[in-house]
C-alpha cells in the first residue's frame, strides 16, 4: 500500500512539480491561509464593562481582536451576577455595536405628529440641546418644571434623574416598576416592611426547595438567577413549578402543576390552609417574628385544597404533596415571588400571599431562603441642593394607588392626557432607552398622551417604535462605546463594576450622561454637572468608596466585605420596618389604607368561546424589543411563534408554520401575521408567544415584521389598586386564517370604485 | 405519545431543513460516467472476444462518444465543487478509503485511454463517416494534426498494435468506473437510501444498460442491434431483481432505512420512480424489445430513448432522495 | 489524551449562548452555526417530558467524514480533533453527506467548516468557547483517557447516551440524562 508520500516523490514529475505546492504552504504569507486567526487572550487589548442587553448588568471585558475593533465580550469571573460567563445576549452584545440600523444622529420632527415616515430633519448636537433646553424653559415658566416627566430603563438614566431633579421635577418612573416588578415590591413592603429589589436576594445556592409560580426560570436569562437554579437542579433540589405552559424549568421540575390561568391565588390559599392547619409551619418563627396567625388561621379555614381543585384544575393531592415538601425542606425552601407580576389586577394581593407563605415556612432571612443583601452606597458628586418641586407623582397617584412606591409610567402618562385638567398635568416627556409604546399596555392611551405633549426628547440606541413620535431624537452610543454610572448591586457581598468604552462611539452617536451636561449647562445647571470629564466623576466617586478609576479599570469589578450577618441567628431579635415592627400576616398598613389586609380568592374573566388567553412571555436569547434587531441574536431567532395546542389547531384546522392574523377581544388586530408551532406544551385554553417581536418600525431591516406584537393585542389593562400595576393577562385572542388588512383595503377600494 | 423535535438557532444554507448540497452536477456526472464506463466495457470486451469486426459499432466506432461525455461530467463535477480553485488537491494524494478519490483517479486515468481508442481506430472511423461530408472532414484534420506531432503519432500507432493490452485495462477501468458510481453514493453510511452495498452492482448493471441503448441506437448492423438488445433485455432484468432486492433489503433492516424505502412505497418519490425509473426505464423497453425479438418491428430509437431518459430519472431520484434519508430526527 | 465532551441535559436550557459564543470566538457568519440546540418533546398536555441538547461535531472516533476526503482535507490531529484545512478542500460536500449528525457546512468561502473543540484554545490549556460560557455549566471538556478529568468522572457518575450509536461512528460527545 503506498502511503501519500511516496506517491507524491513518485509523481512528482507527472503532476508537474503540483505536489511541491502542499508543503510549500505552510511558508506562505497569512493572507494564503484561510485558517481562522482567532484572538490571543492573553496578548488581547480588554476593556472592563457591564452589560446593558437586560437588566442583570452582568460584568464582563470586552475584547478587541489585531485590527482593534470589537471581537467578543467575554464573563468577569469576579462578578457575582454573572460568575464569568455572560448570557447569550451578553455574549450577542456585539451585535448591538455592528448593527448598522442604529440611530446615527441628532434628529428633530418637521412635519406634523403623526409617528409615521421620515419626517425627521439631522441636526448638530449643538442645535437638538438649543432647542430641547429652550422647550424645557418654556415648559418650566408655562406649567413649572414639574411638568416634565423622565421616563427610563438604560442606565445612563441616572444621569438624566440628576437632570431632571436639577431642573426641579421629581416625575420620574420607570416602567419596571408598574410594568413589571412593582406588586412584589409592594406585596413584600407590606408583609416584610421592605421590598426585594433586584438582583432577588433568594438564597438559591443553599435552598432544598424552590416554588416557581409563574416564573419561567431558563426561558427568562437572568444570569446569576439561572445559574444558581442549574446549580440546585444538579444538587437534586425539589423543584415545583406551577404554570399553564409546560417551561423549560416545569421539565426539570419534581412537579410541574399545570394551574388554570388566573387561579393562583387559590392555590396559594390553599397552601397557607395546608400549612396552617397540619401544622408545617415554623412554630418558633412565627410565634417571634410574626403578627396576625389567628386572624390568618380563620381567614383561610375555607380555602382547602378541594376548594382550590375546582378553582386550579390541580388535584388536591398534589396540592398536599407540595406543602409538605416545602415544609420538608423548610427553612431552606423559597416561593418564589416571580419579577413581572403585573397579571390580573390583584396582584399585589398575590405576592402578599407568596410573602406570607415563605414567612409561614421561616425562610426570610434564613440560610436556603431568603438572605439580608448589601449594597454599598455611591457617592453622589458634590452639587448644590436641589430645588424642591411643588408637586410630584405622589399627588397624582398616591390618591389612588396608596401603596405606590416611586413613579407609576402610566400614571405619569394619562397626566398628560387631555381630560387630565387638574393642576397636576405633565406637558413634557424625556424618554430614556424604554420603547413606551411595547412596554406600557393600551397604546390607544399612550398615543393620545403623547399628542397632547408640547415636547418629547428620546434617548435611545435603536430606531424603536417611540422615536417615531418625538420632537428630538437623541442618539446614544451603545454601552460598548461609553462610561457610565458605577453599577453598585445588591447582593451576598457588596460589590461595584465600572463601565467603560472599549470602542469610539460609532456614527454621530454620543453617551448620556455627555448629554445629561451639555443640556444642564444650556439651563444654567452646570453648577450640578461640576466636572470636566466623566473619568473625573468617576475617579472622585470610587476614590470616596476606597478604590480608584485606574484599578477599575484593571479589575472591572471590586468586592467588599459585608458589614452585616447575611442571615437571622436562631432566635436573633429583629425589627421589621413595618406597623408593629414584626412580619405582618395581617397587614394592618393596608388595612388602613382601605384594602384588603389579608389576600382573597377574586375570579378572574376566562376566555369566551373560540378565544383564547393570550400569555406571553421571554426567550433566553433575546430582550423583548431591545435585542430584535440585533445580528447575533436574530441569528439564534428570528421571529416569535404562537404556541397553540394541538387539539385547537385540529378544530381550527391550522397547519404547522402556518401564518395567522390574530384578533382580541376588544376587535383589535395584530399588525403582522404569526407563524402557528403546535405543541403539546401549552393549555387548550391559552396561546403563548414571546414578548417583543413584530415590529412596525421599517427601519429596523431585523425586526420589521417578524412574528406579531403582544403589545398591540394588550388593550384591557386590570389597574392594581394598591400600587397602580398595569395587569396584562386579561386578554384573549381568536384567529383570522385569512389577511384581515387585504380584506380591509379591498372592501375599502371596492367602496371608493362604487 | 405525539414528539416533536425542534432546532433552534441553525438554519445553515443547504443543510437545513433537509440536506441537499448535491443538486443536478452530481446525477448528472454519475449518469455520464455509466455511460462512457459501458462504452469503454463492451468495446474493449468484444475486442477481446475477437468480435472486433462484426460489432463495429460498439468496438470502433461508439468509443469516441466516451471521452466527450467524461469531459461533460468531469466540467458538471468542477460546477459542483464550491471551492474550485483547489480542485488539483484531489490528484496530488490518493486516498484507498475514500471512493471520491478512487473516481478522480480512475477518472483521470479513463480520460485519456478512452481518447487513445479511437484514435486507434481513426482509419476505421473515417471509412464509417466517409458519406458525410461535415464529420470527414473533422477527421481529416484531426488525422493531419495527429501526423504532426511525432510523440503523439507513435503513441497511437504502439497502441494500435498492442490494442489487447489496452482492452485489458480498458475492461479493469470501466468496471472500476462502472461500479464506484454506485460505490460512491453507498459509501455514505450517513444516509440510510444510499448505504446498501446493492448500489454498486446496481449502478453498473444501469450503466451498462444505457451504454448498450447507445450502441444499439448507433449501430447500422442489424445483427449488432439485436445482440445488444439482448445484452440489454438480460441487463433489464437484473436491473429488476436488483431494485427488488433492494427493496427487500431496506424493509428487513432498521428503523431509518424502512423510512427511506418509504419513500419510494407511498412517499413523494413513489411516482417518479415507479413510473419514471421503472416503467419508462426498464419495462416498457424490455417488452418493445421482446416484441422485436419476436418479429414485430419496433424504430431502435424508441427503446433506447426509454432507457437512456429512465436511467437519468433514476439517478437524479436516487441522489435527491438519498440527501433527504437520515439517521436523526 | 484522547478529547471528549459530556453535555448535561438536565441541566441544559437551550438558551443558544454556547452557539453565539462560538461564533464570536471562531468568526463564524451569521446564518452558520458549528454548535445548536435540539429540544424534543414527548407525551400529551400534561403528561410531558422534554429533553434539551447542545449539539454539536462529535469528533468521531471512526470517523466516516475523514474516511470519504479525496484529498486528506479531513484529517484527525493529536487528542482525536477532527478538522478540516481549508486549502486542501476542494469543497465537494463528501464529508457533508457522510456525516450522520449534520456536523458540517459549507462556508461561504467555499470550503467545509464545523466545529473544531476551539483547538487553537485547547493548545494553550484553556477549555473551548461554548464550554467556558455556558451558563448552567451544563457542557464540561476535557480528556477522556484521564480517569481523574472532569470529564471522565462524570461519565462514571452518570447515565448517558450517544447520538445514533447505530451509525458505528463512536461519537465522543456524550449526553447525561
Amino acid at each position: 500500500m503506498k502511503t501519500r508520500r511516496e506517491f507524491i516523490k513518485i509523481s512528482t514529475v507527472a503532476a508537474g512539480g503540483l505536489a511541491m505546492v502542499k508543503p510549500a504552504l505552510s511558508w506562505a504569507p497569512d493572507f494564503l491561509k484561510k485558517d481562522i486567526k482567532p484572538l490571543d487572550e492573553s496578548k488581547a487589548q480588554r476593556f472592563p464593562t457591564f452589560c446593558e442587553v437586560c437588566f442583570w448588568k452582568c460584568a464582563g471585558f470586552t475584547y478587541l481582536n489585531k485590527e482593534g475593533n470589537i471581537q467578543k465580550i467575554i464573563g468577569n469571573e469576579k462578578d457575582p451576577h454573572s460568575n464569568g460567563r455572560f448570557c447569550p445576549r451578553g455574549t450577542g452584545g456585539v451585535g448591538m455595536y455592528y448593527d448598522n440600523d442604529r440611530l446615527k444622529t441628532p434628529l428633530k420632527r418637521v412635519a406634523g405628529k403623526n409617528g409615521e415616515g421620515p419626517s425627521f430633519k439631522e441636526i448638530s448636537w449643538d442645535e437638538a440641546f438649543d432647542d430641547i433646553a429652550a422647550n424645557m424653559k418654556k415648559i418650566a415658566k408655562e406649567h413649572g418644571p414639574e411638568s416634565m416627566a423622565l421616563l427610563y430603563h438604560a442606565s445612563s438614566g441616572s444621569y438624566f434623574k440628576h437632570l431632571m431633579k436639577a431642573y426641579g421635577t421629581k416625575n420620574i418612573a420607570k416602567p419596571s416598576y408598574a410594568q413589571c416588578l412593582g406588586p412584589r415590591e409592594a406585596g413584600f413592603v407590606a408583609t416584610y416592611g421592605a421590598g426585594i429589589s433586584s438582583p432577588e436576594p433568594t438564597d438559591i445556592k443553599n435552598t432544598q426547595c424552590l416554588v416557581l409560580i409563574g416564573n419561567h426560570v431558563g426561558e427568562n436569562m437572568h444570569n446569576g438567577y439561572v445559574q444558581e437554579v442549574a446549580d440546585a437542579i444538579e444538587r437534586g433540589v425539589t423543584i415545583v413549578t406551577v404554570d399553564p405552559r409546560f417551561s423549560t424549568i416545569a421539565s426539570k421540575s419534581k412537579y410541574w402543576l399545570p394551574i388554570k390561568p388566573a387561579t393562583d391565588m387559590a392555590l396559594l390559599l390553599a397552601w397557607i390552609h395546608v400549612i396552617i392547619y397540619d401544622e408545617l409551619y415554623n412554630k418558633k418563627y412565627v410565634e417571634q417574628y410574626t403578627f396576625g396567625l389567628d386572624e390568618l388561621k380563620s381567614h383561610v379555614k375555607n380555602f382547602t385544597p378541594e376548594w382550590a381543585y375546582t378553582k386550579t384544575d390541580i388535584d388536591p393531592k398534589d396540592i398536599r404533596d407540595t406543602a409538605y415538601e416545602m415544609a420538608k425542606a423548610a427553612p431552606a425552601a423559597i416561593v418564589h415571588p416571580g419579577r413581572h407580576t403585573t397579571w390580573y389586577g390583584d396582584d399585589t394581593q398575590r405576592t402578599r400571599a407568596i410573602a406570607i407563605l415563605n414567612a409561614l415556612l421561616g425562610s426570610y432571612g434564613k440560610k436556603g431562603g431568603w438572605y439580608f443583601p448589601e449594597k454599598k452606597k455611591v457617592p453622589a458628586f458634590p452639587h448644590p441642593e436641589y430645588p424642591h418641586p411643588h408637586w410630584t407623582w405622589k399627588d397624582i397617584t398616591r390618591k389612588t394607588y396608596k401603596s405606590a412606591g416611586t413613579g407609576i409610567s402610566n400614571d405619569l402618562i394619562k397626566a398628560s392626557l387631555p381630560s387630565n385638567k387638574s393642576e397636576h398635568k405633565i406637558k413634557g416627556w424625556f424618554v430614556v432607552g424604554t420603547n413606551l409604546l411595547t412596554t406600557v399596555p393600551d397604546q390607544k392611551i399612550t398615543k393620545e398622551a403623547i399628542a397632547n405633549l408640547d415636547f418629547m426628547v428620546v434617548v435611545d440606541t435603536m430606531p424603536a417604535e417611540i422615536t417615531g413620535y418625538a420632537d428630538i431624537i437623541l442618539p446614544e452610543c451603545t454601552y460598548l462605546e461609553r462610561y457610565d454610572d458605577i453599577r453598585s448591586s445588591q447582593h451576598r457581598f457588596p460589590n461595584i463594576a465600572l463601565r467603560m468604552p472599549a470602542a469610539k462611539p460609532r456614527f454621530n452617536s454620543k453617551p448620556g450622561w455627555w448629554m445629561a451636561k451639555q443640556i444642564a449647562e444650556r439651563l444654567d445647571l452646570g453648577e450640578y454637572f461640576a466636572y470636566d470629564t466623566v473619568e473625573e466623576e468617576l475617579d472622585w466617586k470610587f476614590k470616596q468608596m476606597g478604590t480608584s478609576l485606574e484599578e477599575m479599570q484593571k479589575v472591572g469589578v471590586k468586592q467588599f466585605t459585608k458589614e452585616k450577618e447575611l442571615y437571622l441567628e436562631d432566635g436573633e431579635e429583629y425589627y421589621f420596618n413595618t406597623d408593629t415592627g414584626k412580619i405582618e400576616l395581617y397587614s394592618l398598613d393596608l388595612e388602613a389604607k382601605g384594602y384588603d389586609p389579608m389576600p382573597k380568592y377574586t375570579e378572574h374573566r376566562q376566555p369566551d368561546q373560540n378565544f383564547y388567553r393570550l400569555i406571553y412571555g421571554r426567550a433566553p436569547m433575546h430582550t423583548f424589543g431591545r435585542t430584535s434587531n440585533n445580528p447575533n441574536l436574530t441569528d439564534l431567532m428570528s421571529e416569535n411563534k404562537l404556541w397553540v395546542n394541538p387539539k385547537v389547531a385540529k378544530i381550527w384546522g391550522l397547519a404547522a408554520d402556518q401564518e395567522i392574523w390574530l384578533q382580541n377581544q376588544d376587535g383589535k388586530l395584530s399588525s403582522f401575521p404569526i407563524k402557528v408551532r403546535i405543541t403539546e406544551r401549552i393549555r387548550h385554553d391559552s396561546v403563548y408567544m414571546v414578548h417583543g417581536f413584530g415590529s412596525a418600525k421599517g427601519e429596523l431591516s431585523r425586526a420589521y415584521g417578524r412574528g406579531a406584537s403582544d403589545s398591540e393585542l394588550i388593550t384591557n389593562v386590570k389597574y392594581d389598586p394598591i400600587m397602580g400595576g398595569t395587569g396584562m393577562r386579561e386578554n384573549f385572542v381568536t384567529f383570522l386564517t385569512d389577511n384581515p388588512h387585504k380584506e380591509a383595503k379591498e372592501a375599502a377600494r371596492k367602496e371608493a370604485n362604487s | 405519545m405525539t414528539e416533536e423535535i425542534i432546532t433552534s438557532g441553525r438554519d445553515i444554507p443547504f443543510i437545513d431543513p433537509v440536506l441537499n448540497i448535491w443538486h443536478w452536477q452530481i446525477p448528472l456526472y454519475l449518469y455520464l460516467g455509466g455511460i462512457a464506463a459501458a462504452l469503454v466495457f463492451f468495446s474493449a470486451y468484444f475486442y477481446i472476444r475477437g468480435r472486433g469486426n462484426e460489432l463495429k459499432t460498439s468496438v470502433q466506432i461508439a468509443p469516441m462518444l466516451a471521452p466527450v461525455v467524461i469531459v461533460i461530467g468531469l466540467l458538471a463535477l468542477l460546477l459542483d465543487l464550491r471551492h474550485p480553485a483547489y480542485f488539483w488537491q484531489l490528484y496530488t494524494t490518493i486516498r484507498f478509503n475514500s471512493p471520491m478519490s478512487w473516481g478522480a483517479w480512475t477518472l483521470g486515468l479513463i480520460m485519456p485511454l478512452s481518447i487513445i481508442w479511437p484514435l486507434t481506430y481513426l482509419k476505421e472511423i473515417q471509412k464509417y463517416y466517409e458519406k458525410n461530408k461535415f464529420f470527414s472532414g473533422i477527421l481529416e484534420w484531426l488525422e493531419r494534426m495527429i501526423n504532426m506531432i511525432k510523440p503523439v503519432k507513435s503513441l497511437i500507432e504502439w497502441f494500435t498494435v498492442n490494442r489487447y493490452f489496452l482492452a485489458w485495462v480498458n475492461i479493469i477501468l470501466a468496471v472500476i468506473l462502472g461500479v464506484y458510481t454506485g460505490i460512491l453514493l453507498s459509501a455514505f453510511n450517513a444516509r440510510p437510501l444510499w448505504n446498501t452495498s446493492i448500489l454498486g452492482p446496481l449502478f453498473l448493471t444501469s450503466g451498462l444498460s444505457t451504454g448498450a441503448a447507445v450502441i444499439m441506437w448507433w449501430s447500422r448492423s442489424a445483427k449488432e442491434r439485436i445482440i445488444f438488445s439482448r445484452i440489454d433485455l438480460l441487463l433489464i432484468a437484473v436491473e429488476g431483481f436488483f431494485i427488488i432486492h433492494l427493496f427487500m433489503g431496506f424493509l428487513a433492516s432498521g428503523a431509518v432505512q424502512i423510512e427511506a424505502a418509504e419513500l419510494f412505497l407511498g412517499g413523494e418519490f413513489t411516482a417518479i420512480f415507479w413510473i419514471g425509473v421503472v416503467v419508462i426505464g426498464l419495462i416498457l423497453p424490455a417488452m418493445l424489445e421482446t416484441m422485436e425479438l419476436f418479429g414485430y418491428h419496433i424504430p431502435i430509437s424508441i427503446p433506447a430513448i426509454l432507457i437512456l431518459v429512465g436511467g437519468l430519472i433514476f439517478r437524479f431520484v436516487m441522489v435527491e432522495a438519498g440527501q433527504i434519508t437520515r439517521y436523526l430526527y | 489524551m484522547r478529547y471528549g465532551m459530556a453535555m448535561d441535559t438536565r441541566k441544559c436550557v437551550g438558551c443558544s449562548d454556547c452557539v453565539v459564543a462560538c461564533q464570536t470566538e471562531n468568526n463564524v457568519p451569521l446564518g452558520y452555526a458549528r454548535d445548536w440546540i435540539v429540544e424534543s418533546t414527548v407525551g400529551t398536555y400534561p403528561n410531558l417530558d422534554m429533553e434539551i441538547r447542545s449539539e454539536r461535531c462529535n469528533h468521531c472516533d471512526n470517523t466516516p467524514c475523514v474516511r470519504t476526503c479525496p484529498t486528506g482535507a479531513s484529517h484527525v490531529i493529536e487528542g482525536g480533533i477532527v478538522k478540516v484545512t481549508p486549502e486542501e478542500c476542494i469543497g465537494c460536500g463528501a464529508c457533508i453527506q457522510a456525516c450522520p449528525y449534520d456536523a458540517r457546512y459549507f462556508h461561504p468561502d467555499g470550503y467545509v467548516d464545523k466545529c473544531t473543540f476551539c483547538d487553537h484554545r485547547v493548545a494553550k490549556g484553556q477549555t473551548t468557547a461554548c464550554v467556558a460560557v455556558c451558563p448552567t455549566k451544563s457542557l464540561t471538556f476535557g480528556d477522556l483517557d484521564d480517569p481523574n478529568s472532569d470529564v471522565s468522572r462524570l461519565l462514571r457518575d452518570r447515565k448517558w447516551k450517544v447520538l445514533a450509536p447505530e451509525a458505528g461512528t463512536k461519537p465522543q460527545v456524550f449526553f447525561l440524562t
